[in-house]
C-alpha cells in the first residue's frame, strides 16, 4: 500500500514538473533564438515573459478546435494522442537522482528501475512514429501526407544509427538497466577525469556520442532535420490540418522526445549524476556558487533598473537564487541536491544545444537527409561498434 | 492482480486479432496488428521475460508494422470493397470454424490436462543474457544461418532496386 502511495506522488510530482518544463522549454527556445539574431523575444506577458508559456496555454485551450470535414475522424483525434502518449511515457524509467529517504521511507528518484529500461525508451520511441504518420495519413491533406510519409522514413532510417550508437556504451557498462549503467560511471581516471562513458576505456564512446546526437536531432524532427514539417515546401507539414489542443500535442511530444533523448544522453555517455569533477575538489560548492553569481547580479541590476519594472522584479529572482544557494549548501538536503542539479545541468546544457543548433543551421534536403543516413551515419555506427566490441573483448 | 492483467491483456489480444480480420481499411488492420504486438508483449513482461517483451515491441510493433503502414500509406490504399461471398464460404465458414475451434480446445485440454495458472515473473530464461548465450551456444548454426538468409534479402533488395533505375 505504501509503495502504491509513493508511486503516486512521484507520478504526480515527475508530471507536474515535466508538463512545466516543456511549457517553459519553449519560452527558453524563444528566448535564445531571440539573442542570438539579436531580438528581445517574449516580453510581454510577465517580467521578461516568463508567464508567455502560460498566456500560450490558455490560447490553446480556449481555441475552438477545428476537425475539417475530410479528415478519417478517429485515426484523426488518435494520433496527437499516441504522439503525447508515447513522448510521455518514457520518462518513467529515467532515473533523475540517487535514493530519497522521507521519514522512515526510502525511494529512487525514478519512477521503475526496468531490467531493460534502455530497451523500453528505444521501444517506445519507436512507436512513436505512428502519431505522426498517423497524422499526416487521416488528415487527407497532400502536404500532411507527404509530411508524415518523410517523416516515417526518416525515423526508420535514424533509428538504426541512433540504436547501434546506444549498444556501443552498453557493450562497456554490461547493463540495460540505467540506474545500473549510472552507477558503472562513478568514479575517476587519475583523479580528476570522470569515468563516463565518453572518456571510457577502453574505447572512449565519443563517437557514439556525436552519432547518437545527430540521430537524436532527426528522431526528434528538429532542425536541421525537421523535414516532416518543413514550412517553405509542406506549409506545415503532418499537423498542417491540427487546431486548438491537437495542434499543441504535437508540440508537447516534440519538446517531450527532446527532453527523454537528452536524459538518455546524460544517463549513457555524461555519467548521469555523477559530478563533473570530484568532491575533494570543491564539485559541491560549484552549483551554490553559480546560483549566488546569479543572485548577485539580479540583485544589482534591481538596484540599477535598465527598464522601470526591473527594480520589483529582479530582486525577487535574486532572493530566489540565493534561497536555492543556501538550500544547497545545508547540509541534509545536499545529498538529495546534488546528484539532482548535476544531471539537470547536463540534461539542461544538451538541450541547449539543441536550440542553438535551431538559431545556426539551415534545413537539409531530403535527398541529403536520407544519403547521410545511410551513407555516412549507418556505416560510421557499425564501424564504431565493431571496434568498441573488438576491444572491450580483447580488454576482458 | 495476476489473473486481472492477463485476462484484461489476453482479451485486449483476442479482441485485436479479430479486429484485424473485421476491419475493411488496411489502417484499422494494421494498428489492429499493433495492438496484438503490444499486448502479448505485455504478456511475455508479466510473465517475467523482460528482454523478450521488448524485444517484441521493437521488431514487430516497432520496425516491421511501421512498414506496413508506410507502405499502407504510400500506396494510399483506401477500404476493400465487400463483394458477395461464394456459397461455399456461407455454408461451410460458420461449421467448419466451430470445428477448427473445437479441436484446438480438444488438444490443449489433453496435452496440458494438469497446467496451472501462470503467476508473475513464473519464467526465468528472458533476461537478455540467458537470450544471448542461447544464441550463440546451442542455437548458434541457425542464428548465423539467419543472418545469411538475411544477407540474400538484401542482395536481392538492392538488385531489385538497381532494375527499377535502369
Amino acid at each position: 500500500m505504501v509503495f502504491f502511495i509513493i508511486t503516486l506522488i512521484k507520478i504526480a510530482i515527475i508530471a507536474f514538473v515535466l508538463l512545466t518544463v516543456l511549457a517553459y522549454l519553449q519560452w527558453v527556445e524563444r528566448k535564445v533564438i531571440a539573442h542570438v539574431q539579436v531580438r528581445m523575444g517574449p516580453s510581454r506577458v510577465g517580467p521578461h515573459g516568463l508567464l508567455q508559456p502560460l498566456a500560450d496555454v490558455i490560447k490553446l485551450i480556449t481555441k475552438e478546435g477545428v476537425m475539417p470535414p475530410h479528415v478519417n475522424s478517429f485515426f484523426y483525434l488518435l494520433a496527437p494522442f499516441l504522439a503525447v502518449f508515447m513522448a510521455l511515457i518514457s520518462i518513467s524509467v529515467i532515473p533523475f537522482g540517487t535514493q530519497l529517504t522521507v521519514g522512515p521511507y526510502t525511494t529512487w528518484m525514478q519512477l521503475t528501475d526496468l531490467n531493460v529500461g534502455i530497451l523500453f525508451i528505444l521501444a517506445v520511441s519507436s512507436m512513436g512514429v505512428y502519431g505522426i504518420a498517423l497524422a499526416g495519413w487521416s488528415s487527407n491533406n497532400k502536404y500532411a501526407l507527404l509530411g508524415g510519409l518523410r517523416s516515417s522514413a526518416q525515423m526508420i532510417s535514424y533509428e538504426l544509427p541512433m540504436s547501434l550508437a546506444i549498444a556501443s556504451p552498453l557493450l562497456i557498462a554490461g547493463s540495460l538497466s540505467l540506474r545500473e549503467i549510472v552507477n558503472s560511471q562513478a568514479g575517476y581516471n587519475l583523479g580528476f577525469i570522470p569515468k563516463w562513458l565518453v572518456f571510457a576505456g577502453p574505447f572512449p564512446q565519443i563517437f557514439s556520442f556525436i552519432i547518437f546526437m545527430i540521430a537524436a536531432f532527426a528522431e526528434t524532427n528538429r532542425i536541421p532535420f525537421d523535414l516532416p514539417e518543413a514550412e517553405n515546401e509542406l506549409v506545415a507539414g503532418f499537423h498542417v490540418e491540427y487546431s486548438s489542443m491537437t495542434f499543441a500535442s504535437f508540440f508537447m511530444a516534440e519538446y517531450a522526445n527532446m527532453v527523454t533523448v537528452c536524459s538518455i544522453a546524460t544517463l549513457l555517455f555524461l555519467g548521469g549524476w555523477h559530478p563533473l569533477w570530484p568532491v575533494e575538489y570543491g564539485s559541491n560548492f560549484f552549483a551554490p556558487l553559480i546560483l549566488f553569481g546569479a543572485g548577485a547580479i539580479c540583485i544589482y541590476h534591481g538596484l540599477n533598473p535598465a527598464r522601470p519594472l526591473d527594480r520589483y522584479t529582479l530582486p525577487v529572482f535574486g532572493i530566489v537564487f540565493f534561497g536555492l544557494a543556501g538550500l544547497m549548501l545545508f547540509p541534509p538536503t545536499v545529498p538529495i541536491l546534488m546528484p539532482l542539479f548535476w544531471f539537470l545541468a547536463k540534461c539542461g546544457f544538451l538541450l541547449f544545444v539543441f536550440v542553438w543548433i535551431r538559431a545556426t543551421l539551415p534545413r537539409f534536403r531530403y535527398d541529403q537527409l536520407m544519403g547521410f543516413a545511410w551513407k555516412g551515419l549507418f556505416p560510421a555506427a557499425l564501424l564504431n561498434l565493431l571496434v568498441t566490441g573488438f576491444l572491450v573483448a580483447l580488454a576482458s | 492482480m495476476d489473473y486481472f492483467f492477463f485476462l484484461l491483456f489476453a482479451l485486449i489480444a483476442v479482441v485485436s486479432a479479430v479486429n484485424v480480420v473485421v476491419q475493411r481499411h488496411p489502417i484499422a488492420s494494421a494498428l489492429s496488428l499493433i495492438g496484438v504486438m503490444g499486448s502479448i508483449a505485455v504478456l511475455y513482461l508479466a510473465l517475467g521475460a523482460e528482454f523478450i517483451a521488448m524485444a517484441q515491441i521493437i521488431v514487430y510493433a516497432g520496425a516491421v508494422m511501421v512498414l506496413f503502414i508506410f507502405v499502407i500509406m504510400l500506396l494510399n490504399a483506401g477500404a476493400e470493397e465487400r463483394r458477395g461471398r461464394s456459397w461455399t464460404a456461407q455454408l461451410l465458414g460458420a461449421p467448419v470454424l466451430v470445428a477448427f475451434l473445437g479441436m484446438i480446445c480438444y488438444f490443449i485440454q489433453r496435452e496440458f490436462a494438469n497446467a496451472g495458472f501462470m503467476k508473475f515473473g513464473n519464467f526465468s530464461g528472458g533476461s537478455a543474457q540467458s537470450v544471448g548465450l542461447a544464441l550463440f551456444t546451442d542455437y548458434l548454426l541457425p542464428f548465423e544461418v539467419t543472418s545469411v538468409l538475411i544477407l540474400i534479402a538484401i542482395l536481392g533488395a538492392i538488385v531489385l532496386a538497381r532494375k527499377e533505375m535502369d
